[in-house]
């Protein structure tokens, strides 16, 4: 099977229109191959370094970096927990502990029906509605244990 | 009480469109700045108004305009880029302002690209933002299509392309240099301050850096002129200040005041004081990377100066409130703990230093801490102080530490002679 459709490399190429070295195309080409594939394999990752006509070690180097490309398998959902300082004083542990009796996850851990993704974020930027969570880019705040019960049944 | 930054914000609707926005006089300073006013006059004006860099450093935002290499001897293309990267820990004011008004940052943007003579600008904004980010991309095809941005920007000859990066993710890039590393596609690790950005950033051509809050004054001083904003202040630095609190207050949140307005009357008027039940014991006046301040300077001024003055930093103006049931080894711990996280592991006294840091305000808040500890920690906040590191991270991380030793010093004690946390 190919490993970039050609639609993925056609997207990558408007990608790379817009700045003037190969490099710069990096994480745009993984976030695309993300959001197609919900994470960045090593046959995937190897693709678009050959694409970029880059080593894998530059490719991967950049990957590795940053928090919001996978390198591992993720779940359908994404909860992205604050853990900084606002939220911790509001209570992220209580959170925290709450969600993990609920799905039997801790941080970088996926429940085996594939479902979520528990994973730790630097300050989301909603102190003033700590605790604060995010799940897929909606962001959740003034969080308490039922609220968050709520909150889980809408992702499937 | 004017309040120009958050006059046409409202959090329970969208935000303006631009016909909305330009019905209450949005880009009219931009017409006004691209029709009427040469680029050394805005310069001037910006300059004249006192204003300073609302990222967290302060510098006077006229000075860093007036730093860019003159446009005849210098390559092109010529970037501005504003830093909506917003990941100081208890900082939430640039998602308001973007949330609540894309149209003034773009408007502003585009101001400062013509004053600086800049083609391309970018966005660079955290993904979690995403509702900003949203909200953003919407605005910016709206100036495409009306002509604020593009080619020939309202028939002055003026080119301006504005592009949206959204981050894929470190606190480091908050730091200029790894921003423009990040932008790159590199990994985010800071430069050498030298030369500087706006004479070789953004692949090596003259690159401005500003924040959000920053730019979004900017409409506002054209509009209205220098004298006008430094009256908006209680103090000699210009305008009005998005000052939040966050922590176990009654009423948690951001609020634009005068520059200048006590910390006293920030946290109980404005916040509401703390809630019913908890003391205050002290604040990091400027995000996780400040020093704390306590009930003796309660009636410290939130501007640069005072703030320095009391031995803390003015930040990002975003406070975080500690009380008396909250336990301040904990607090640090948690911003340490934050702060290794982070490093970007480029220079060693950071990499090595601030995990080091954590463990022992791990030991220490679970009772496994040695006499020996707080010296260990003390000679921390030397070796990982400015000047001992590639960029401010690790200084910035060993502001809280170092005041909470300094003010928090029988917590720290208790914590090893009882073996065990008070707290819990």
């Amino acid at each position: 099977m190919e490993m970039l459709s050609d639609e993925i490399k056609s997207e990558i190429q408007c990608g790379t229109g817009a700045c003037p070295t190969r490099r710069c195309a990096i994480l745009e080409a993984l976030e695309i191959v993300q959001r197609r594939h919900g994470w960045v394999s090593d046959e995937r990752l190897k693709a678009v370094a050959d694409f970029l006509n880059l080593t894998v070690e530059e490719v991967d180097g950049v990957a590795t970096f940053y928090n919001r490309i996978f390198r591992r398998p993720v779940g359908r959902h994404v909860i992205l927990v604050c853990d900084s300082v606002s939220c911790w004083i509001m209570g992220f542990e209580n959170i925290l502990v709450h969600i993990t009796k609920r799905l039997g996850i801790g941080f970088g851990e996926t429940t085996p029906d594939g479902r979520f993704t528990l994973l730790p974020i630097q300050c989301l930027g909603a102190c003033e509605q700590a605790p604060a969570i995010m799940i897929d880019g909606t962001l959740h705040g003034d969080l308490t244990p039922d609220k968050i019960d709520e909150i889980l049944k809408g992702y499937e | 009480m004017e309040r120009p930054l958050t006059n046409h914000i409202d959090k329970g609707r969208e935000p303006l469109n631009l016909a909305e926005y330009e019905r209450v006089g949005g880009y009219k300073a931009l017409r006004e700045s691209l029709t009427s006013l040469t680029q050394e006059n805005i310069l001037q004006l910006v300059k004249d108004s006192n204003l300073r860099g609302r990222g967290g450093a302060g510098f006077p935002t006229g000075l860093k305009w007036s730093s860019m290499p003159s446009s005849s001897n210098s390559p092109r293309p010529r970037y501005v880029i504003v830093d909506a990267d917003e990941m100081e820990p208890g900082a939430f004011k640039d998602r308001i302002l973007i949330e609540g008004n894309p149209h003034q940052l773009i408007e502003g943007m585009i101001i400062c690209a013509y004053v600086v003579d800049s083609e391309i600008g970018y966005i660079f904004i955290r993904s979690e933002y995403t509702l900003a980010a949203k909200r953003l991309k919407r605005a910016i095809a709206e100036a495409y299509e009306k002509g604020y941005l593009g080619f020939n920007i309202l028939g002055s000859g003026f080119n301006f392309e504005l592009r949206l990066h959204i981050s894929s993710g470190r606190y480091i890039c908050g730091e200029g240099t790894a921003l423009t590393n990040s932008l790159e596609g590199n990994r985010a690790v800071p430069r050498h301050k030298t030369p500087r950005q706006t004479e070789s950033g953004l692949w090596g051509m003259p690159t401005l850096l500003n924040n959000v809050e920053t730019l979004c004054n900017i409409p506002h001083i054209v509009d209205k002129g220098a004298e006008w904003f430094k009256s908006l202040s209680k103090c000699k630095d210009g305008g009005t200040k998005i000052f939040g609190v966050s922590g176990k207050v009654k009423k948690p949140g951001a609020w634009e005041l005068p520059m200048g307005t006590t910390i006293r009357e920030i946290l109980e008027e404005h916040a509401g004081g703390m809630r019913d039940g908890v003391r205050f014991r002290g604040v990091l006046p400027g995000g996780g990377s400040t020093e704390f301040l306590v009930e003796q300077h309660l009636d410290v001024q939130m501007d640069y100066d005072s703030v320095q003055k009391a031995g803390s930093r003015f930040g990002t103006g975003t406070m975080i409130a500690l009380d008396d049931h909250t336990c301040p080894v904990g607090m640090v711990h948690n911003l340490e703990s934050f702060f290794a996280r982070e490093s970007c592991g480029w220079c060693t006294p950071c990499r090595e230093g601030l995990p080091w840091t954590a463990r022992i305000l791990k030991a220490i808040e679970d009772g496994r801490g040695e006499p020996d500890d707080l010296k260990v920690l003390e000679s921390h906040t030397k070796l990982l102080g400015p000047g001992r590191t590639f960029c401010a991270l690790a200084p910035g991380a060993m502001e809280p530490l170092q005041s909470a030793l300094k003010f928090f010093r029988e917590d720290f004690e208790r914590h090893i002679t009882d073996k065990r946390c008070p707290w819990r």
